[in-house]
């Protein structure tokens, strides 16, 4: 069978999964719509929010992105893990213990202002949009590149399958379509890294053949880290595992683009909803610690596969002939991803750190799905990992579908507009919010924003500028007032917009010299945070303290689980 | 948990970043040590402190004399199942 056979083979069988789950759990009432019904066991949910938070980026991009970074790489695989940390001790917990639908709902309530909700609502879409769009794409490239289709009709399908699963499940059929949908894309990342892994240091855990020697080719009886910085310093390019030389970014940048990835991962409203979905706030604690084990299994299996593929992807292209490049570097020349640029016309590919005579210039989202390929796997393994691909990016993106929904259908209309809409009524609004939120993100994948990469910034720095500080406040501090926390997200916000809008679109020449202490704007979000503490806690001092009876909520809230008296009403 | 968040902030921030050029003067196997600490050994240590934190608040939910109520399916809305 051929790879693309194979192919259409593994995604027939997956998406014929995701739509029998999405049947068996269709729902019925807003609770299961928005929250599963509360039902959801720790372990499943693990698994629910690992394949939630793991999305396009983290399956197809993350490991490329690390390959060509060397240390660097570093800010996504501590900055999308460390987050968890914050959300189980601080955030999720809590949270849970609160119980309702929706963060701009506890923002509400907690701040006793439809104000605050309303700002904290739009954020929640706006972010929440800007991460769909990119998952939208991650499924067209999957689609083109392996099942030969055009990219329009890729997301089309993709669209099919998130509308019927997401509007008729609710949070119910997306969470157990998760499950799942994590299982695939597990199974897809490991099996083609454990086979490298094998075969390139004769480890077949990843983990410890990445810091193994490697067993053929010239370099053979040398450690593979050391065999990639020798290679690096031969072509001209900075030492891979080498942190502060030059070509690689600052250490006061690593530092906060680390903190804005950290402190944003806990504040994005995808992640924090899931844990809403299980029964009790110690439910929320292991199922927050479920979820690391099972992202820590992708992340910390990327950076191995992010250096047996640069070791393998230089030493099959450079200095070969391109008449004999390998099929696959045809099939993606074919994409445009790969772009062969002879520039001293012998017919050879030569790779270097020098821009005037490198003659390959590779995208970095196609490493993890090249791999297999590179690594002259079998073709079902190639299968395997397009499939979970789109496993990766469908989960995400009807994670982020149903926070798109809940915040119109529960935060806007049924809050703000019409506050005795009838249970029925709203469950209908949040059906047709989730159809329109998934058309709008079918658009965006079919005409993607060619700012779309620029814009990830935003989300991670706008949830790290709004949502993280007001909910810790909102949590460990009684005298945190509806003022504090409405300055404090409107300056957050305000200040990390201004800047990402400035460095990225209207000065984006700008060199680090110009950048405030030298972070640039995907870090900015953390200086965001730090104001937003600041404003905060200091016009709270200077405003009345918030009602007894909110005060009285967040004791509630603090206390340990047994002492809880009576639960919130709504 | 104070302690959790201080060796959260110190693998992370301090071993993984800050004194990583003097770490990677020492090597782990393979490793120069600095590098496994910032893509390898800071997501296990994330990994153990949540461990540790769920496993010690569940010691403390058991001394006030309450296990939370065991999982159950709860589709009527607001109704809390935990306490």
């Amino acid at each position: 069978m051929t790879i693309q056979e194979w192919t259409y083979l593994l995604v027939g069988i997956t998406f014929s999964l995701y739509i029998g789950i999405a049947i068996w759990s269709r729902v019925g009432s807003t609770s299961g719509f928005y929250v599963a019904g509360r039902g959801v066991p720790p372990l499943a949910n693990g698994m629910a929010t690992a394949a939630d938070w793991m999305s396009a980026a983290s399956f197809i991009s993350m490991a490329g992105l690390i390959s060509f970074m060397g240390y660097t790489g570093t800010i996504y695989l501590m900055g999308w893990t460390g987050g968890y940390v914050l959300l189980a001790l601080l955030l999720a917990p809590y949270l849970r213990k609160y119980g309702r639908y929706t963060i701009p709902e506890f923002v509400g309530d907690r701040y006793y202002s439809q104000t605050a909700r309303v700002i904290a609502v739009f954020c929640a879409i706006f972010v929440s949009f800007t991460y769909v769009a990119g998952q939208m794409r991650g499924v067209g490239v999957v689609f083109s590149r392996f099942l030969e289709v055009d990219v329009t009709i890729g997301v089309l399908i993709g669209v099919g399958i998130v509308f019927f699963y997401a509007v008729v499940g609710g949070m119910r059929g997306i969470t157990y379509t998760q499950v799942a949908q994590f299982c695939v894309l597990i199974v897809a990342y490991l099996i083609p890294a454990v086979a490298i892994s094998w075969k390139m240091t004769g480890w077949a855990i990843p983990q410890i053949g990445f810091g193994s020697t490697m067993l053929e080719g010239q370099y053979a009886g040398m450690a593979l880290l050391e065999t990639l910085d020798t290679i690096h310093r031969d072509l001209g390019l900075p030492e891979y595992t080498g942190a502060w030389v030059n070509g690689k970014k600052s250490m006061v940048d690593v530092l906060a683009i680390t903190m804005a990835l950290m402190v944003g991962t806990a504040g994005l409203p995808h992640v924090l909803i899931r844990f809403y979905t299980v029964p009790n706030a110690r439910a929320a604690r292991w199922s927050a610690m479920w979820a690391l084990i099972f992202i820590g299994l992708l992340y910390t299996t990327a950076p191995a596969v992010s250096a047996f593929a640069r070791v393998n992807m230089i030493e099959t292209l450079n200095e070969k002939s391109y008449a004999d490049a390998p099929e696959w570097f045809k099939s993606w020349e074919g994409t445009g991803l790969i772009v062969f640029n002879d520039r001293n016309g012998d017919g050879m590919i030569q790779y270097s750190g020098n821009a005037a005579t490198n003659e390959l210039t590779v995208d970095r989202d196609i490493m993890v799905l090249a791999n297999p390929e590179i690594a002259k796997l079998p073709a079902w393994v190639v299968a395997l990992v397009a499939a979970g691909g789109l496993a990766a990016a469908l989960s995400t993106a009807a994670g982020l579908l149903l926070v798109i929904s809940a915040s119109v259908s529960h935060d806007l209309l049924k809050s703000v507009m019409w506050k005795s809409m009838p249970q029925h009524v709203e469950l209908r609004m949040a059906r047709i919010a989730a159809a329109f939120a998934v058309i709008v993100a079918g658009f965006l994948g079919i005409y993607p924003p060619g700012f779309v990469a620029q814009v990830v910034a935003f989300a991670f720095g706008l949830a790290a500028a709004s949502f993280f500080p007001i909910l810790l406040l909102g949590i460990f501090d009684k005298r945190t007032t509806k003022e504090g926390a409405i300055a404090g997200m409107l300056l957050g916000i305000g200040f990390t917009s201004a800047y990402i809008i400035w460095f990225r679109f209207i000065d984006p020449t700008a060199t680090a010299d110009q950048w405030l202490f030298g972070i640039s704007p995907e870090g900015i979000g953390t200086i965001g945070m730090v104001l937003n503490f600041m404003v905060a806690i200091t016009v709270s001092r200077f405003t009345p303290p918030p009602p007894l009876e909110v005060q009285n909520m967040i004791e509630d809230i603090r206390s340990p689980s047994g002492t809880c008296h009576v639960p919130i009403q709504h | 948990m104070a302690v959790l968040l201080l060796i959260w902030f110190v693998v992370s921030y301090l071993l993984g970043i800050v004194f990583v050029e003097p770490l990677n003067q020492f090597h782990l196997g393979g490793f120069p040590l600095g590098f496994w600490f910032a893509q390898q050994g800071s997501i296990f240590v994330f990994i153990i402190l949540t461990l540790v934190y769920a496993f010690g608040m569940d010691r403390i939910d058991r001394r006030h004399g309450v296990e939370s109520a065991p999982a159950s399916s709860d589709s009527t809305g607001f109704s809390e199942t935990s306490e």
